[in-house]
């Protein structure tokens, strides 16, 4: 090692002593020679003069700029505006707590926050069910097995309004659509689906959980890897059977990652527009309306924004109220 | 085929114990319950990937209505696509990948620039940007859609009506917690040393960042790149709050325009629902190992 790189080393070694010292205060360790890239030492040493908090906040800025206009700013603008009845050109005249009262008794709200819930509900139990089933189907490292959790997860990264306009293809409620000629098959239908008042809202459901399954699949099978195979192999030692290991085991495991899922379906659900604004936007007679889709009709089509503003302030509010109370549930069942 | 030979020494392995998934699928090898996997798998692929499959294959076809939606080609035409370009499909595809260019890489040098403070800066107030970025998080962009639109078309402080540009659709998804936060959680395992290392050896600000830190990163970049992509390609109220007329329309508010045609029919929505679909899945099945390992972290983690 007699080579250049020797006489570097042995500097090293000499500065070793004071490598502690110099990693508290950077500015110890500024010898005035040129560095390795031949930098001019004294650029080098106007570098190191700056701050670090301030090189923090100026590689924060562009988020927290964008998120101040397109969030933070908006989300105050709706706190304002559930309080007023907004009148472009007029003046904007404050009603207290009226657009609140308005959503909250006009029944065409209140017709819209059940069927959301029963939506919420509908997709967020399916998609996990499904997707656990799913998970447990496909868990595995064969090729195969690869291959099919793939193809099945393809609907996830599908954009939204191509799964809508699929689907409204395949509902086609005559004798020929794709879904009456399935279920023609083993003797069933034809039926109307998104046509009829009972069965739209189940159609809007059954496109939800297609979509979500693939994805709490996915999410199911990452928290299946996590779980301690040495588990598995002591329960078979102390003769537990398949069921009960996976009863005892597999279960408990998964407690948590179902907890998320839930939590996001759920969100997920509560404020899904596109599909049913695609699907059914409301029809027939107000039977699928949602939460969203109403508050879009409300604030972009009759331009009521103040209603719409409280509208959303409502959403907002249920989705806080979501998340809280799953994790105090969660906290209270982790302290038991 | 490769496959037995890639899968015996698992399989080896594998023999003396059947613990490695909770119902032992691979040990059910009889005949008939060969028959149940191959039926039960065929079954998921058809349910899920089937209706996709389906519209590469209508587009492609003579649908002329819903009733001759299958999985079956009949007659190979381009008509669709030609129906589709009259209605404006490719503008509104240029329309589409302009925001979502524009809008990823700002997204993706937003994020790395964020979390670049956040995982290797020690600045007074960190705490409270991280709440600031959960915050955003948790709040629904369905939530502040119409106050959204509201701000849109008047831009406080800069005067600027965004409503009906490009602008509009790109500067709202150009900032996403869900990126920072990846980003931030990669950054932190870039050993401290390293750094160190190249800062004793004279590296400024942002050699360290740009030599040390970002190629460390390449990994995280793949995640929140392909994250990032769908997640603005499947953009759908904000462009419509955003878009003023047919010719700023996105592909996929668009399609709902398309829904049929007189000469066509129901092929010239096929047409544009593949084109519609396609970046995002060729996306997807580009940067697969990227994906799940992203879905793991976003979901495990909180």
């Amino acid at each position: 090692m007699a080579t250049p790189t020797n006489y570097r080393s042995a500097e090293w070694q000499g500065n070793t002593v004071e490598v502690p010292r110099q990693r508290a205060h950077s500015h110890a360790l500024e010898p005035a020679r040129d560095d390795e890239w031949g930098a001019p030492a004294r650029k080098r040493r106007r570098r190191r003069k700056k701050p670090q908090w301030l090189i923090a906040w100026l590689c924060l800025a562009p988020a927290l700029v964008l998120f101040t206009y397109f969030k933070f700013l908006p989300m105050l603008q709706a706190a304002r505006m559930s309080v007023y009845e907004v009148r472009p050109y007029l003046g904007d005249r404050y009603v207290g707590l009226g657009n609140y009262h308005d959503v909250t008794t006009n029944p065409y709200f209140t017709k819209a926050i059940w069927q959301t819930v029963l939506l919420a509900v509908g997709t967020t139990l399916g998609s996990i069910l499904l997707g656990f089933v799913l998970a447990l189907l496909t868990e595995g490292q064969a090729r195969h097995l690869w291959l099919v959790r793939t193809a099945a997860f393809l609907p996830v990264v599908t954009t939204m309004a191509v799964v809508a306009e699929v689907w409204r293809v395949m509902y086609y409620p005559s004798r020929g659509g794709v879904l009456n000629t399935i279920l023609g098959w083993v003797g069933v239908g034809p039926e109307p689906f998104l046509v009829s008042e009972h069965q739209a809202l189940l159609s809007v459901i059954l496109v939800g959980v297609w979509r979500g399954a693939p994805y709490d699949m996915m999410i199911f099978l990452a928290g299946l890897a996590t779980v301690d195979r040495n588990l598995y192999e002591s329960a078979a030692v102390d003769g537990a059977s398949r069921f009960r290991r996976f009863y005892h085991v597999t279960l408990p495991a998964l407690r948590p990652v179902g907890t998320i899922l839930f939590t996001l379906a759920a969100l997920r659900g509560l404020r899904s527009f596109t599909e049913v604004f695609l699907l059914t936007n409301g029809a027939p007679n107000g039977s699928t309306e949602v939460f969203m889709t109403l508050l879009y009709k409300l604030g972009l089509e009759q331009g009521q924004l103040g209603v719409a503003a409280a509208a959303a302030m409502v959403l907002f509010l249920a989705t806080v109220a979501v998340t809280v109370s799953v994790n105090v549930w969660r906290r209270r069942v982790v302290r038991k | 085929m490769s496959t037995p030979l890639m899968n015996r020494p698992r399989a080896r392995k594998a023999e003396t114990s059947d613990l490695h998934t909770v119902l032992g699928l691979r040990f059910w090898n009889g005949p008939l319950a060969v028959a149940v996997k191959i039926i039960l798998y065929g079954a998921i692929v058809v349910v899920f990937a089937g209706p996709l499959l389906a519209i590469l294959v209508g587009a492609f076809s003579k649908v002329s209505d819903p009733t001759k939606f299958s999985l079956l080609p009949h007659g190979f035409t381009l008509a669709n696509f030609h129906a589709a370009g009259n209605r404006g499909v490719y503008r509104y595809l240029f329309n589409s990948f302009v925001v979502v260019g524009f809008g990823l890489l700002l997204q993706v040098a937003v994020s790395i620039f964020a979390s670049y403070a956040l995982a290797r800066k020690r600045f007074r107030g960190a705490a409270l940007v991280m709440l600031a970025i959960l915050t955003t998080m948790m709040l629904p962009d369905e939530v502040i859609a119409i106050p959204l639109s509201v701000v849109l078309s008047d831009v406080p402080l800069a005067h600027l009506n965004l409503i009906g540009t490009y602008w509009g659709m790109i500067l709202p998804v150009a900032a996403w917690g869900f990126s920072i936060l990846v980003m931030t959680e990669f950054m932190r395992d870039v050993p401290v040393d390293l750094e160190d290392a190249a800062r004793v050896d004279g590296a400024g600000e942002l050699r360290v960042f740009w030599s040390v830190i970002l190629p460390l990163c390449r990994p995280a970049m793949g995640i929140i790149g392909v994250f990032g992509f769908t997640m603005i390609w499947d953009q759908y109220l904000l462009p419509l709050i955003v878009a003023r007329e047919p010719s700023q329309f996105t592909l996929p508010i668009a399609l709902r325009t398309v829904r049929a045609d007189d000469q066509v029919g129901v092929g010239v929505l096929l047409a544009a629902a593949l084109l519609a679909l396609l970046p995002s899945v060729v996306a997807f099945l580009l940067f697969q190992r990227q994906f799940t390992r992203g879905l793991e972290s976003g979901a495990l983690n909180r």
